[in-house]
């Protein structure tokens, strides 16, 4: 308990400075007068931009306190709903994140949406600074007749059915065709054609969660096509993804060596990255595999292809109406070159018969608060360096700040460069001074509104129901997937 | 396997690094699933290094600043042959800014 004049000054030096807001009883200013004077900075979003803006507030101000706010009841965002359960070594990052949210000077606030529970000016009177790292949930839409159709995803959705994303779990996609087409060539497609196609036998031992393991073991798709308007020089995957492809077990690549027509003369100009990756594309379209390769090949059940220079232009339905039966593609033809080129219709169409189809043509983000300024066509946060443009004290950071691309190690380098700019501008006098309440104001507001916060101690007991649920079937965990079964494991 | 000597080094001279920063061996703990361990060397010892992989490769391609004498840190054994050897550690962001000059931890 901090000594008595300690604390009184504390609370004549707020008077002087503002008035306490007409309401607060005194008991929150004599909590937050017992706390530390460093910066109360508030984060939302606890993913990887969420976390590493933190790492970076925390290691270079010895005394900045953060809360990080999570609209789930559990951390860490597209590391555990994104990544694929059989790219265990990606969610590594992990340990570095629990090092950070164990810190005290780091609090997890989980179950608590912003925009909904607390508004961003509510959370702004509250700290020194808000960064806002909330990402992009929503999914890029086709907008083309016949979306709607039952058997028609988006990849998003798929992806969080099968990483346990709760709000997803209901989304029991019938997969009894035998011809899969996902829309767009990003890695996010790749993720999806590997999770089809790979043996499920395979998947035994990630944490996917049973329930879609169940239903990819009844799986009769065989034949998944991974469509792109554009041609093999814009594939927006990257090789290592791609060589996985070219290796899954029980599967045969089927690329058209007449797609790469004239690339060879064109690779020696290109960049490495994309030197590297049309090599492999181009080997594995027009080589012929040697004897081990050709045989694993032919024993193949299951088949996979890219095509090119398909645009989408309608969902074609079941005779009754019902379901998916094939997509309408326009054929393209590209104008320009490289990373800018662009499809343009040449006026033909083709008819893919199938059965389900996944749309995987990129991620959006959302409005937030109308407080927050938002840039609609461009999908994030109008900002200069991570500084929110015309809003003082608020900052952003990784894809909302950025667009919805890029690995996570892009997303920390973008991180760091947010927290640097809060730190510049805390240094040079620009943030609020005088002590913030902190978490000590919100806390009231949201008890006030029936709202409750979980914490990562909470979030820990739910990590060691998981993994101990998974022990028995050799899984690293089995994830829960029912909120309300999640709260009442805490007691709530 | 991670140069542990190099990055106690890092710690004492580039803790801003990307390559400290990132966490122990790297945002991906030393499995070739990131490429925040990017390490620049001096040619004598490049060419001595053991051969990069694909899968090296595969990573590499995604780094800044990659140079024609670039590693990844974490498949780098230490050996006696590198006494004395200079290590680069490329600049974490691309518009090169000065170090904030703010509290530093003690």
């Amino acid at each position: 308990m901090a000594p008595r004049c300690w604390r009184w000054w504390h609370w004549s030096a707020w008077r002087r400075t503002r008035p306490p807001p007409a309401g607060s009883t005194p008991s929150v200013w004599q909590q937050f007068s017992t706390q530390e004077q460093g910066p109360q900075i508030c984060v939302v979003g606890s993913g990887p931009a969420g976390f590493y803006t933190t790492q970076h507030l925390l290691k270079h101000h010895p005394r900045a306190h953060v809360d990080i706010y999570e609209k789930q009841l559990v951390p860490f965002g597209l590391v555990r709903f994104g990544v694929a359960p059989d790219h265990p070594e990606v969610k590594n990052v992990i340990n570095t994140f629990t090092q950070t949210a164990r810190s005290d000077r780091c609090a997890f606030r989980g179950n608590v949406v912003v925009g909904r529970d607390v508004a961003v000016s509510e959370l702004q009177a509250a700290y020194h600074a808000v960064v806002l790292s909330y990402g992009a949930e929503d999914h890029q839409a086709l907008e083309i007749p016949g979306e709607e159709l039952p058997g028609v995803f988006s990849a998003r959705a798929f992806v969080g059915w099968y990483n346990g994303l709760p709000e997803n779990r209901e989304l029991a996609p019938d997969l009894s065709c035998d011809t899969a087409v996902i829309l767009g060539q990003g890695n996010v497609a790749l993720d999806v054609a590997r999770i089809l196609l790979t043996p499920p036998g395979h998947l035994e031992k990630t944490d996917i969660t049973e329930a879609a393991l169940g239903v990819l073991r009844q799986s009769r798709v065989k034949t998944v096509w991974i469509v792109g308007r554009r041609g093999p020089l814009q594939v927006a995957f990257t090789i290592k993804e791609l060589r996985e492809m070219i290796q899954l077990p029980g599967t045969r690549p089927m690329l058209d060596p007449a797609d790469f027509l004239g690339l060879q003369d064109r690779i020696k100009e290109l960049p490495r990255q994309r030197k590297r990756l049309t090599e492999l594309l181009l080997r594995t379209a027009t080589e012929k595999p040697g004897a081990e390769e050709a045989a694993r090949q032919a024993s193949a059940a299951r088949t996979w292809g890219l095509r090119f220079f398909r645009s989408p232009q309608q969902v074609l339905p079941s005779p009754n109406g019902r379901r998916v039966a094939g997509i309408r593609l326009a054929v393209t033809r590209l104008e320009g070159v490289g990373e800018a080129a662009r499809a343009a219709p040449t006026g033909d169409t083709e008819d893919l018969p199938c059965g389900l189809v996944l749309s995987s043509v990129g991620y959006k983000s959302r409005p937030i608060d109308p407080n927050v300024p938002f840039d609609p066509k461009l999908g994030v946060i109008p900002n200069m360096e991570g500084r929110v443009l015309g809003v003082p004290g608020l900052y952003c950071s990784g894809w909302v700040k950025r667009g919805p691309t890029g690995v996570i190690a892009t997303t920390m380098t973008d991180s760091f460069l947010t927290g640097q700019m809060l730190l510049q501008d805390l240094k040079a006098g620009l943030l609020p001074s005088g002590p913030r309440p902190g978490y000590a104001a919100i806390e009231a507001l949201l008890s006030s509104r029936g709202v409750q916060p979980v914490s990562f101690s909470d979030w820990e007991k739910l990590d060691a129901e998981e993994v101990s649920r998974g022990k028995g079937a050799g899984k690293p965990r089995e994830k829960l997937l029912d909120p309300q079964e999640m709260l009442r494991l805490l007691g709530r | 396997m991670v140069l542990n000597a190099l990055r106690k080094v890092l710690e004492d001279v580039q803790p801003d690094s990307v390559a400290v920063a990132s966490g122990s061996d790297g945002a991906c703990e030393g499995t070739l699933a990131c490429s925040t361990c990017h390490l620049i060397f001096e040619e004598h010892i490049f060419e001595k290094l053991e051969a990069v992989t694909d899968e090296e490769n595969d990573m590499l391609d995604l780094a800044y600043g990659l140079t024609d004498r670039s590693r990844l840190g974490c498949q780098i054994y230490l050996t006696k042959a590198m006494d004395n050897m200079t290590v680069r550690v490329p600049d974490a962001v691309a518009d090169a800014r000065q170090a904030v000059d703010a509290s530093k931890n003690s």
